[in-house]
């Protein structure tokens, strides 16, 4: 059986053009409230194009009015039957969602972190039990020396070896460790082994210069070098690595009946915030690393570098573990 | 995954109604996401170099500005456009895809930002073999940052009301001089073969001489085999020219 479509068209083209007009103004203005009258006469005009396109499907096979009434009720649908609220931007809410979200997910945290210190204590015994790893492990050429000479030489120059650079040295920094806590959240999707890889390897690199300086007996300024960037860009980066594995246990979905589209949907917003969150972290500690962390004794005391990253640590942990707290 | 790809996406509403969303082929995401690299390449080239300009006052912070600026684009590019035109950057709109939700509803920031930033592992290790690999795979087409957003990339609809008058508008049928016998056809068509032949008609221009008059005769002789129109039906009617007759009486509204 066959409908009339020309007499079909004329009687139903109002309201899909109403609907249409309706439509256009909602997606471009996703914040628009509408009134309870509003309300109902969209859903109305869904409804009415639903039946039209059912109607359309059993009695006739033009394809292309098909097409069209499909759009028209797949985009009312998603108006429709939309139950997340949408994402306004309050900064107050944007600025507490990253730390609720770390609290969220505080095992995937642990997680990174035990994997980090299992790299760190890797890269420590292979440097302690084969100096000559360092070869292998180290991976910047600043690095490959001796820690006292480096350290002589930091403590007596009498020149700003960043001067005239140092703006592009922080910026460098910021992208490459921002790249690195999104590798981190990307290789999540391989079930979590990527990430831990990417973790355990920062920590083997880590382990590696604490084991090269102290051992050195540089333990000083180690931390008053590392300390005052680190404090902020080691969690960064193991926020990174939680996003990661938040995005694998989705994946995964360990005692959990929800099917696999439901549990990556719950966890989308909270990576966007942890992701968000850590990216902020690393523009800070690339401004920290090139504009103080660079600076010795005598420039700048070992005592208030390391006061200072202490601090910065402590303030992370607190905004972290209490912010937004209800 | 699995291995069965399907050709479009189908979302079935609680008030029974299916629609569905044709998915986008692997070759026309290449060729979009290949426009796309063009133009934040050609982007983030405009912005170093505007940057470089501020190198008057500091040579330093221009370069840092510069760093900072092409980090930003290369991210944010289709980040911005897809939040800024729902699903749609450049190269998907010129090839005419989308973005949607998988539950076709609407599309979150937080979904933008996650099928982006999963783009370093669909890109490795060369030219997004991985992501290409993973979309060839998945029965929806989805790349890994898709499948962890839960998107899929489709091809958007036209949205225009068809133009019913190439068929549904006739001057002289001749078919329509027994209308029981265009009643029967319009009974006995099956809708698939209807809409072939909408689709032959519509696009009968675009096709080889030979191709077309082979396909216009296998209707033809479809159309025939349900109703045995009298000799004088036929009368100085090619089988394109037939077929056409047939549609005209199936959606004519004078026989209804």
């Amino acid at each position: 059986m066959i409908i009339d479509i020309a007499r079909f068209t004329a009687a139903e083209q109002p309201y899909w053009d109403e609907l249409e007009r309706t439509l256009a103004k909602l997606e471009t203005e996703p914040g628009l409230r509408m009134s309870l009258a509003e309300v109902e006469r969209l859903h109305y005009l869904y409804e009415r194009c639903s039946a039209d396109l059912a109607r359309l499907d059993t009695f006739s096979t033009e394809p292309r009015l098909r097409e069209f009434l499909e759009s028209l009720v797949s985009r009312a649908y998603s108006q429709i039957h939309e139950t997340r609220s949408p994402l306004t931007i309050r900064w107050k809410a944007l600025l507490l969602a990253f730390p609720r979200a770390f609290r969220r997910h505080l095992d995937a945290f642990r997680l990174a972190m035990g994997i980090t210190i299992v790299g760190i204590l890797f890269g420590w015994f292979a440097i302690r039990v084969d100096p000559q790893a360092k070869a292998v492990i180290m991976p910047f050429p600043g690095l490959m020396g001796s820690p006292k000479d480096r350290v002589a030489k930091e403590e007596s120059a009498t020149t700003d070896r960043l001067k005239g650079v140092r703006a592009t040295f922080s910026a460098e920094l910021m992208t490459h460790n921002i790249q690195v806590a999104i590798v981190a959240l990307a290789a999540g999707i391989t079930f979590g082994v990527g990430t831990l890889i990417l973790l355990f390897y920062n920590g083997v690199i880590l382990g590696a210069v604490a084991a090269d300086y102290l051992g050195a007996g540089q333990g000083l300024f180690l931390a008053g070098w590392l300390l005052p960037h680190g404090s902020i860009e080691i969690p960064a980066i193991l926020l990174g690595g939680q996003a990661g594995f938040v995005l694998a246990g989705a994946l995964i979905g360990w005692n959990s009946r929800e099917p696999r589209i439901t549990r990556l949907r719950g966890v989308a917003r909270d990576l966007f915030a942890i992701i968000g969150g850590a990216a902020c972290l690393l523009v800070w500690a690339g401004l920290v690393e090139s504009f103080i962390s660079q600076y010795h004794q005598p420039v700048l005391p070992y005592a208030l570098k390391i006061a200072f990253g202490l601090c910065e640590l402590a303030a992370l942990a607190g905004f972290l573990g209490w912010a937004g707290r209800e | 995954m699995t291995s069965a790809r399907k050709s479009s996406l189908d979302i079935e509403t609680p008030e029974g109604i299916v629609f569905s969303y044709p998915l986008a082929t692997p070759m026309t995401r290449s060729l979009a996401c290949a426009v796309d690299t063009a133009a934040w390449a050609g982007v983030a080239w405009l912005a170093t170099r505007v940057a470089n300009a501020a190198g008057i006052v500091s040579s330093d912070w221009a370069s840092f500005l510069g760093v900072i600026l092409y980090f930003a684009i290369s991210i944010g590019y289709a980040i911005v456009l897809e939040w800024r035109w729902r699903g749609q950057t450049l190269g998907k709109r010129l090839f005419g895809l989308r973005v949607i939700d998988m539950h076709g509803l609407r599309l979150e920031p937080a979904q933008i930002v996650l099928r982006n930033l999963l783009r370093p592992v669909d890109a490795l290790p060369l030219f997004y073999l991985v992501g290409g690999i993973a979309a060839l795979v998945s029965r929806n087409g989805q790349r890994l940052g898709d499948l962890a957003a839960n998107t899929v990339v489709a091809h958007e609809r036209r949205r225009e009301v068809p133009d019913l008058e190439q068929i549904a508008s006739a001057k002289y049928n001749s078919l329509l001089s027994w209308p029981h016998l265009a009643r029967r056809l319009r009974t006995l068509a099956s809708p698939e073969a209807v809409r072939l032949a909408v689709e032959a008609v519509s696009h009968r221009d675009g096709y080889q001489p030979l191709a077309r008059i082979a396909l216009f005769a296998d209707l033809a002789a479809y159309f025939r085999s349900l109703v045995r129109f009298p000799e004088a039906a036929f009368e100085g009617l090619t089988d394109e020219q037939f077929v056409r007759s047939a549609l005209r009486a199936i959606f004519s509204p004078k026989i209804s």
